[in-house]
């Protein structure tokens, strides 16, 4: 695989770029491999990659439905932050923010991985004080967080309604700079193009049936493209988490609900960092195309179909409204839904299976997009070492039997309510 | 917007009424000294299907009824709406 430098696009240019290669090959699947992914979207592909480059499995399949990056990770709003709270959670995602700073040079693919910052706004002086509480507790975990009264957030974001007048007016926020946005897409590509260059097979248009057992262990998949054997498989594939568990018999904490998105024209360039509402749900950040990416509330019920409800939206477009005036004359381009696998506490689980052999990597509610590179990192190592690493242990799926949840909105168990 | 057809009001907007998640669930609630791996089984699993599903549904702005929905998780198809609790309904297991 040729590395992708100036230098190439210079000797590309003579012939008009007619003659890059495919970014990746496209393979039969063969009868066996060593570890075989389920899910070819970012956690997947990146589980690959590190299981490849980390471990030395190479003998690698992802197997992936439709097409690559083509459920959750081409559907969210591409929001990357590490402003959590409890311990174990602040320590993953600032693990994960911190392989985001280096992903563009790992992976010698721009991600377009943007560090304006994640606003969230406090609507009065409790919310502030929680957030200060947050903030602080980030800090001790040596995250960079910063707490706004309202004349640096209007320095910061001067279109927000910061008048008393405003339905909610708001009284400060908690910044942290080093998060941002990525571009999504390329995520799953680059990934993707890191993998196959270190000998992983991605195999799309390929759908998982069945898993095939043998003395008390998974010895395979059996495939839309044909049996494959294989004594470990990892399973990555988002809001169909309990749909492919249910196949090996299993129940997991986890209901499947729809989450929209949407896009509105594109603007000259008015919001430079990503803000977040917090008296309603609403979260919005301007693309390099100008669009306003905004999303908000799921649809609340059950839904493995990957388009939303009117009244959601509307409610998304009134909450960004109470935020941004400036949005009422402007027209939506796109909408679209994603399907969430949401757990009991709002925490993912990535670790072991009750079945031998069968890894589990989901339950990412809202938040998938910006765990990918350290998702995909401990879950190769869970994978590789068949035992969690440090930093996924608290993701265990007997947590939940435990009594040890994470729940760090403290929500309780009602999956749409995280 | 899906058409939810209550029993006690006819077809209404599902904006009406709340969720109430997995009916299935909530109709095995295992005694109170039932083992650990009973209640971690009733609070936090659920079969979360692809298809046909059994749901609550609360008709808050109405008469305040719960009611037990029949609705596809994929298609979002309703085949069902009965008084929660009634298990003669054809929406019951």
């Amino acid at each position: 695989m040729a590395r992708y430098s100036i230098f190439e696009i210079a000797r590309h240019a003579v012939t008009g770029h007619r003659h890059w290669p495919r970014a990746w090959r496209d393979p039969a699947p063969k009868a066996s491999y060593d570890v075989v992914i389920i899910g070819g979207g970012g956690h997947g592909l990146a589980t690959a990659y590190y299981l490849a480059k980390e471990h030395g499995i190479r003998n690698v399949a992802v197997l992936e439905k439709g097409w690559l990056g083509g459920g959750n990770t081409g559907r969210n709003t591409t929001i990357v932050r590490s402003n959590y709270m409890l311990p174990a959670n602040a320590r993953f995602y600032e693990f994960s923010l911190k392989l985001w700073e280096g992903l563009s040079a790992e992976l010698n693919f721009n991600v377009m991985f943007s560090q304006r910052g994640v606003l969230n706004l406090a609507h009065s002086d409790a919310q502030l004080d929680a957030f200060a509480r947050r903030g602080n507790a980030m800090r001790l975990h040596g995250i960079d967080a910063e707490l706004l009264d309202r004349e640096e957030v209007r320095a910061m974001v001067p279109l927000l309604d910061l008048s008393e007048r405003a339905r909610y007016p708001v009284a400060g926020g908690l910044l942290q700079r080093r998060g941002g946005t990525a571009r999504h897409d390329a995520v799953a590509w680059g990934y993707a193009r890191a993998a196959d260059g270190l000998g992983v097979d991605i195999i799309q248009n390929c759908a998982v049936t069945g898993f095939a057992r043998e003395g008390g262990r998974v010895s395979g998949v059996e495939t839309t493209r044909g049996p494959i054997r294989t004594p470990k498989i990892g399973i990555a594939v988002a809001g169909h988490s309990g749909h492919v568990a249910a196949m090996a018999g299993l129940r997991l904490p986890i209901e499947s609900h729809v989450l929209q998105a949407m896009v509105s024209e594109p603007l000259k360039p008015m919001l430079d960092t990503v803000v977040t509402y917090g008296a309603g749900h609403f979260y919005v950040s301007q693309s390099d195309k100008g669009e306003l990416v905004m999303g908000g509330d799921l649809d609340m019920y059950n839904s493995y179909a990957q388009r939303g409800n009117l009244p959601a939206l509307a409610e998304v477009v009134a909450s960004g409204m109470q935020l941004f005036p400036i949005m009422s004359r402007l027209r939506l381009m796109r909408h679209w839904g994603g399907v969430m696998d949401m757990t009991m506490d709002g925490s993912p689980i990535i670790g072991k299976l009750p079945l031998c052999g069968l890894y589990l990597d989901g339950g990412w509610c809202y938040g998938g997009f910006k765990a990918t590179p350290a998702s995909g990192w401990v879950f190769a190592h869970t994978i590789a070492h068949d035992r969690p690493h440090a930093l996924n242990e608290a993701y265990s799926l007997e947590r939940f039997a435990t009594g040890h949840v994470l729940d760090e909105k403290g929500a309780g168990p009602v999956p749409n309510a995280h | 917007m899906l058409l939810i057809k209550c029993p006690w009001c006819g077809e209404r907007d599902h904006t009406e009424f709340t969720y109430g998640g997995d009916a299935s669930v909530s109709r095995v609630r295992p005694a109170a000294q039932a083992p650990p791996a009973a209640w971690h089984d009733y609070v936090y699993l659920r079969d979360n299907p692809l298809g046909r599903h059994l749901e609550l549904w609360h008709h808050t702005a109405s008469c305040r009824r719960w009611i037990t929905v029949e609705r596809d998780t994929l298609s979002h198809a309703i085949t069902a709406s009965v008084p929660a609790g009634d298990r003669s309904g054809s929406g019951e297991r």
